[in-house]
């Protein structure tokens, strides 16, 4: 009995303990975001804009300051209230943490999805139409893989920081996380457009094509129902790591101060606010870095076992993260 | 040959007028409100914002806009609003620093990276390959801002080892040019070392299951002999290929955040600085070098392909 080569490759991926494991801890770690709001008001009884920069907390039977009188917060108490500690302003990090992971997660995913479609969109019609069509995707694409992706990120994220964006009937504020969402979105097409564009290419020559050329199947029947499924694998192997590096670059630009506006948190703009404060308060860049390694660590495990389970001679997603 | 030189360099200039024209719409048409408000900054003046919509022509049409832009930025007369230095003087003090952290950096991604990924395919499917993939994995998942911080406190500040950013000249110091670039090259370098390390293995890999290996096994070379003279070679071309690539991108702004965090001063710190003020441009400068500079490093590294391998002149 013969398998379909989806079938095959769960079990493949069902088989690899280790990619699993984190793909797993992925999940947790999104289901902590959601949780944010019931640590919030049920554990440390703060929410994440609180600030407390004279209140007092009991440590060991003694009164001690929230934010020292030179400034220092305090640091991790390991119990409900201020359980990592506080930030400068007397805000409970891991709170801000929990809350900073929902925008970090959903501008990720968000992004990374918005990625998927607009390059499975642009390699469909640029691989199929072919000629003039394929010649303007191509040439595109190209021009904005010249880019490094962390500048063009960066030289998006100035340009709209101070205008917001308005193209016909679509205006969005400055500082609006959508803006992020499209700039990393965009950042990322030609990464994933360009070896979609190629499959299909090759695809357009197979048997089954032609069979449905023959039955007078239209542009849209033939890119739908016979192209895209066949594209289903690549796609599966693109999107973990595409999450992981829209994560990663959304944290680069609110680190750079052209992502998430403070005082909303993410991961990116809490670690900039701690490592100017890395002698005295050295938490508040660990803790935020330390989520964002393992839910990309945990993306790129992962993505590595799909990648493995679905196409094991395949390097060509490695190919996705450029400076 | 002359012809294939020819035609690269005219795709060249296509590519880089559109580079230029991408750029020109990211900062000036794009986004909402006044441009000439924008290229002020934060904080600026009535009349900063008036002398600008004159000197780049905010209030003509889009294509003298374009001119003009480009005249001002490739000119070399933009000046940045924020601190009145002129910005390509900028760029040109920032470039030997940026050249010694992607030189640096370079050499330590591309030995390790060969290192590693050879082992883990020698030893692919045993312990010691499945370690070097989750290392790898690992230095891939390290956000470069964050561990270069890090870095620069625990290492540089705090044990003392080694001296926590700024950058001196190698024509002052040679010694301490080195040793100020040891810390940034090496986070730099980590994210690459992961990546090209997965890419050598898989090329590797696919290159010993050639029929050429096997006849170099079957003429009588010795293991050591087949792996560097006829598998290695072979593998190393799409390494090459993505070093010509990320060796631009780096040199090109790509090391914005290396840069900012060590405090080097180069010309991605440069742009770094210029978006914490909002001070549109520098950032459009630096934006088109990097991108100027890729197009033009990848069509050199076209042009000397070709001329080492025939083949890829018929094709293209």
């Amino acid at each position: 009995m013969g398998q379909s080569p989806w079938r095959l490759a769960l079990r493949r991926l069902r088989r690899d303990r280790v990619s699993l494991a984190f793909g797993a801890l992925f999940v947790v770690l999104v289901l902590g975001a959601l949780a944010a709001p019931l640590w919030a008001s049920a554990v440390a009884d703060r929410d994440p804009d609180r600030t407390n920069e004279t209140g007092q907390i009991e440590v060991d039977g003694s009164k001690v300051d929230v934010v020292s009188l030179d400034g220092v917060p305090i640091g991790p108490q390991w119990r409900g209230e201020y359980f990592l500690g506080a930030d400068s302003n007397g805000r409970d990090v891991m709170v801000r943490l929990l809350y900073g992971a929902r925008n970090s997660l959903l501008i990720g995913l968000a992004a990374a999805f918005l990625t998927t479609l607009l390059a499975t969109l642009v390699g469909l019609v640029a691989g199929y139409f072919g000629r003039w069509v394929d010649a303007l995707a191509r040439s595109t694409l190209d021009v904005i893989w010249a880019f490094p992706v962390i500048l063009l990120g960066v030289a998006l994220g100035t340009a709209l920081a101070v205008g917001g964006l308005k193209i016909g009937p679509l205006e969005l504020g400055a500082g609006s996380m959508t803006i992020s969402v499209l700039v990393i979105a965009i950042v990322y097409v030609p990464y994933m457009a360009r070896p979609i564009r190629g499959e299909v290419l090759a695809l357009r020559e197979r048997e089954f094509v032609e069979a449905a050329r023959a039955q007078g199947a239209g542009p849209l029947r033939m890119m739908a129902g016979e192209l895209l499924p066949n594209l289903t694998s690549t796609i599966v192997v693109f999107a973990p790591l595409m999450v992981a590096n829209a994560i990663l670059l959304e944290a680069a630009l609110s680190f750079l101060g052209v992502g998430v506006v403070p005082p909303d948190p993410s991961w990116g703009n809490m670690i900039d606010a701690g490592v100017e404060r890395l002698v005295t308060a050295p938490h508040l860049a660990i803790a935020p870095g330390l989520m964002l390694v393992l839910t990309v660590l945990a993306l790129n495990v992962f993505g590595d076992g799909v990648r493995d389970a679905f196409d094991p001679r395949s390097s060509a997603a490695w190919g996705t993260r450029r400076p | 040959m002359t012809r294939f030189v020819v035609s690269r360099l005219a795709q060249m200039l296509v590519v880089l007028f559109a580079v230029s024209v991408l750029t020109f719409l990211i900062f000036n048409v794009i986004p909402a409100g006044d441009p000439a408000a924008r290229m002020a900054g934060k904080s600026p003046t009535p009349t900063q914002v008036e002398a600008i919509r004159a000197e780049w022509g905010f209030d003509e049409p889009l294509p003298v806009q374009y001119v003009k832009t480009m005249e001002q930025v490739l000119g070399g007369s933009a000046i940045s609003y924020f601190t009145q230095l002129n910005v390509r003087e900028e760029i040109v003090k920032g470039l030997p620093r940026t050249l010694s952290l992607a030189v640096g950096a370079a050499i330590l991604w591309m030995t390790m990276g060969i290192a590693l990924g050879l082992l883990g395919a020698l030893r692919a499917g045993r312990i010691s390959d499945r370690l070097i993939t989750f290392v790898a994995l690992a230095g891939v998942s390290l956000p470069v801002f964050w561990l270069g911080a890090l870095m620069a406190y625990y290492l540089g500040f705090k044990a003392g080892w080694f001296p926590n950013g700024g950058y001196v000249p190698f024509t002052e110091d040679p010694l301490d040019w080195a040793y100020h670039l040891v810390l940034p090259c090496t986070a730099l370098a980590i994210l690459f070392i992961g990546f090209y390390s997965r890419v050598l293995r898989s090329s590797v890999l696919d290159t010993m299951s050639e029929d050429f290996v096997r006849t170099a096994r079957a003429k009588g070379l010795s293991e050591r002999q087949v792996l560097v003279r006829h598998v290695l070679r072979n593998s190393l071309i799409p390494i090459v290929t993505l070093w010509g690539l990320d060796f631009g991108a780096v040199v090109a702004g790509g090391a914005i955040l290396t840069e900012t965090v060590f405090d080097l001063q180069g010309v991605g710190q440069y742009a770094a600085e210029s978006v914490g003020q909002l001070d549109v441009p520098p950032v459009l400068a630096v934006t088109l070098f990097g991108a100027f500079f890729i197009v033009v490093l990848n069509t050199v590294v076209d042009i000397v392909y070709a001329a080492l391998d025939p083949r890829i002149r018929v094709t293209t």
